[in-house]
């Protein structure tokens, strides 16, 4: 019906750039990416580039050939690798039930209407805070063979009469780095479980208080059921951030005595830039890919939504 | 079901004192209202009877034991908190049984006595779901159950209404009423809403600023406050104060000089500041009191009118449907003996 001059002209078919900026698809992608040219250039990359030189036979100064398997055939007779993964295991696993022990305990007492609340959370802060290597150097001295405040103080009490050997034997640095790692990280599992301890209702507590449960009842059947959601995620990263420890073994023991203390994150190191054998290090720091995936897994599976928290509040 | 009886109890934080001194007598089986502006220490009162909260001096009674010192669990009581607080990990099975759990009941005994508390609640479908899963008057209908399921001596309710809609909160009254009637457990209810408490109450307490102002039945508060507050606290709209004194001659004369009938002067004397009470709907239209309208509300069945008599802002219920507009006035005729004569200071009642 209509005819060509009752039309308004068409407007002038705008420029690429309005197009996409105008469309919802293309802006999105705009905005996508400097977050994804980001995450390509300091994550993918640098992954990528791992897991290629685990398969070459790259040194430091000398680009290498793809080797296959080599690299994990001689790390899988190599008895300091094995060393590693044991102290890796060990310092994960002890570290972690001490964090998650100690951190609960925390959170706890920092959720009761103590005096100076606020202070207290904050002093609590205080080892995350500060950067590790310093507080890495301040337990380097706290062990020190001849002048550590612990041997002083056991000494003057007379309870022992040399100084303790506190990174020179293996058994006693394995503990000394462990404590370290314990007291560094137990702010991170207190703060975030005070969090979620924060969110749980205190009528809960007082509802079972009516309904006849004694203290230990109402921490057991309430607040930790309650809490778990939260325990996955933060003893999920607390596990990560352990497992790939590297600074506080670096600066207190560099591995010493006789690779007694090398986690696999200060063996690839070692290997890779002072050893200079590229190839071989990133075969170790690669190795460790399972283990994190399956800590990961672990989170996924543990992080799941329950059944109770489905539904609207 | 026991009786309890609340003993001169103070309760103060610090050197800061909120209740100052309550003493309430609540008989077997009474269903009783704290009600009260928020502040008042209505909520405190119950955490107190309930256990959550130490008694700073006085005494507790639930029938003849002393439960000052007594742990919540061992007072037998159930408490319906405002939020509910129904445990989210639980079914609502289990969190009606939890109590019975907690005393080591086995499983066929609390699903024996959950059962017949969830038929009377009509929750019996819902079982299996998690408080998540339920809306807000099912919620509230499990935190009931939770409480029956035990059986106690005395039933407490914190504002266990106040997070319903309108239309639920009037259906749930009259559920929570029906249930009382059924159980007939002592039960103590708190609500700053004055409407629930005329509604539910057997005896209703009226608190504010920490003290009791008047103990009595709906009905008796309603025709018979005790001072001011209770007056303008109690009814819905609120009584309407007009300041002024006795005109002589027994009528009440408003600082206007509008003249208002009274049937009785009971204890005001000459020249005393008075402030003369009236509902809203002892009013009634056609009469010589002139009623500046300032604004109409008809709700259909009567007519809400907002205006200034005697110099004072006040509101009148008509059962007629009003067409004033406003700035007209109204010639309005107001019943002598339902009308109340307060002290201006102190705000006691004065006529009988």
């Amino acid at each position: 019906m209509t005819s060509p001059d009752t039309l308004t002209p068409a407007a002038p078919r705008p420029s690429r750039w309005r197009r996409l900026v105008e469309s919802r698809g293309g802006l999105g992608l705009l905005f996508m990416l400097p977050a994804a040219v980001f995450l390509l250039c300091f994550l993918t990359y640098p992954l990528g580039l791992g897991v290629w030189l685990g398969f070459t036979d790259t040194r430091i100064g000398r680009t290498g050939s793809f080797i296959g398997l080599e690299n994990y055939q001689w790390l899988a007779d190599d008895p300091v690798f094995w060393l590693s993964v044991f102290n890796t295991m060990l310092y994960t696993t002890v570290a972690s039930v001490l964090k998650f022990g100690l951190g609960l305990w925390l959170a706890l007492l920092l959720n009761r209407n103590l005096r100076f609340k606020n202070f207290f959370r904050a002093i609590i802060l205080l080892p995350w805070v500060v950067p590790t290597v310093l507080s890495a150097l301040a337990f380097w001295w706290i062990y020190d063979s001849q002048f550590s405040i612990i041997s002083w103080v056991l000494m003057s009490l007379g309870i022992i009469d040399a100084p303790i050997n506190f990174l020179g034997d293996p058994w006693n640095a394995r503990w000394s780095v462990i404590a370290a790692n314990v007291w560094r990280g137990i702010p991170f599992v207190a703060i975030s479980l005070l969090a979620g301890l924060q969110t749980i209702p205190q009528s809960l507590n007082e509802a079972a208080a009516i309904d006849g449960a004694t203290a230990w009842q109402r921490f057991t059947k309430v607040t930790l059921p309650l809490l778990t959601p939260i325990i996955a995620v933060v003893m999920t990263f607390s596990v990560l951030f352990t497992f790939t420890d590297f600074q506080l073994i670096y600066v207190l023991t560099r591995g010493g005595p006789v690779n007694a203390t090398h986690l696999m994150a200060t063996l690839s190191f070692q290997r890779a830039i002072p050893g200079g054998q590229l190839g071989e290090g990133a075969a170790i720091a690669v190795a460790m890919i399972p283990f994190l995936l399956a800590a990961i897994l672990f989170s996924f599976f543990g992080l799941q939504r329950r059944k109770w928290q489905q539904g609207n509040d | 079901m026991a009786s309890v009886t609340i003993d001169s109890v103070r309760k103060s934080y610090g050197a800061h004192e909120v209740l100052h001194g309550i003493d309430i007598a609540i008989d077997e089986g009474e269903f009783v209202v704290l009600v009260g502006p928020s502040g008042c220490g209505k909520s405190t009162l119950l955490r107190m009877l309930a256990g959550l909260e130490h008694i700073s001096s006085g005494r507790i009674l639930i029938g003849d034991r002393v439960v000052n010192d007594l742990p919540p669990k061992d007072r037998d009581i159930a408490m319906v908190f405002q939020n509910y607080a129904l445990y989210p990990h639980l079914t609502v099975a289990e969190n009606m049984g939890f109590s019975l759990k907690l005393a080591g009941e086995k499983r066929a005994a609390i699903a024996e006595k959950v059962r017949p508390a969830a038929e009377i609640l009509g929750l019996a479908h819902l079982l299996d779901r998690y408080p998540r899963m339920l809306s807000g008057g099912q919620r509230q209908r499990v935190a009931m159950g939770r409480a029956i399921v035990r059986n106690p001596q005395v039933f407490l309710f914190d504002e266990p209404l106040s997070n319903l809609d309108a239309k639920l909160r009037v259906s749930m009254r009259a559920e929570i009423k029906n249930l009382h009637q059924r159980l007939k457990t002592t039960t103590v209810y708190v609500t700053h809403d004055q409407i629930e408490a005329m509604t539910m109450a057997d005896k209703i307490v009226v608190m504010h600023d920490g003290i009791v102002e008047q103990i009595g039945a709906p009905l008796e508060l309603y025709d018979h406050p005790a001072n001011l507050f209770v007056a303008g606290f109690i009814g819905s709209p609120a009584m309407t104060f007009v300041p002024g004194a006795l005109d002589g001659d027994g009528w009440f004369r408003a600082e206007d000089g509008t003249r208002l009938p009274l049937a009785d002067t009971g204890r005001a004397r000459a020249g005393q500041k008075l402030i003369y009470g009236i509902r809203p709907e002892a009013m009634a239209l056609g009469g010589d009191i002139p009623l500046t309208v300032g604004v109409t509300e008809p709700t259909g069945a009567e007519t809400h009118v907002v205006g200034t008599l005697g110099g004072a802002d006040i509101t009148g219920v008509f059962r007629d449907r009003v067409t004033a507009r406003p700035g007209e006035t109204l010639g309005i005729r107001i019943d002598g003996a339902a009308a109340h004569l307060f002290d201006a200071e102190g705000g006691a009642r004065l006529s009988g």
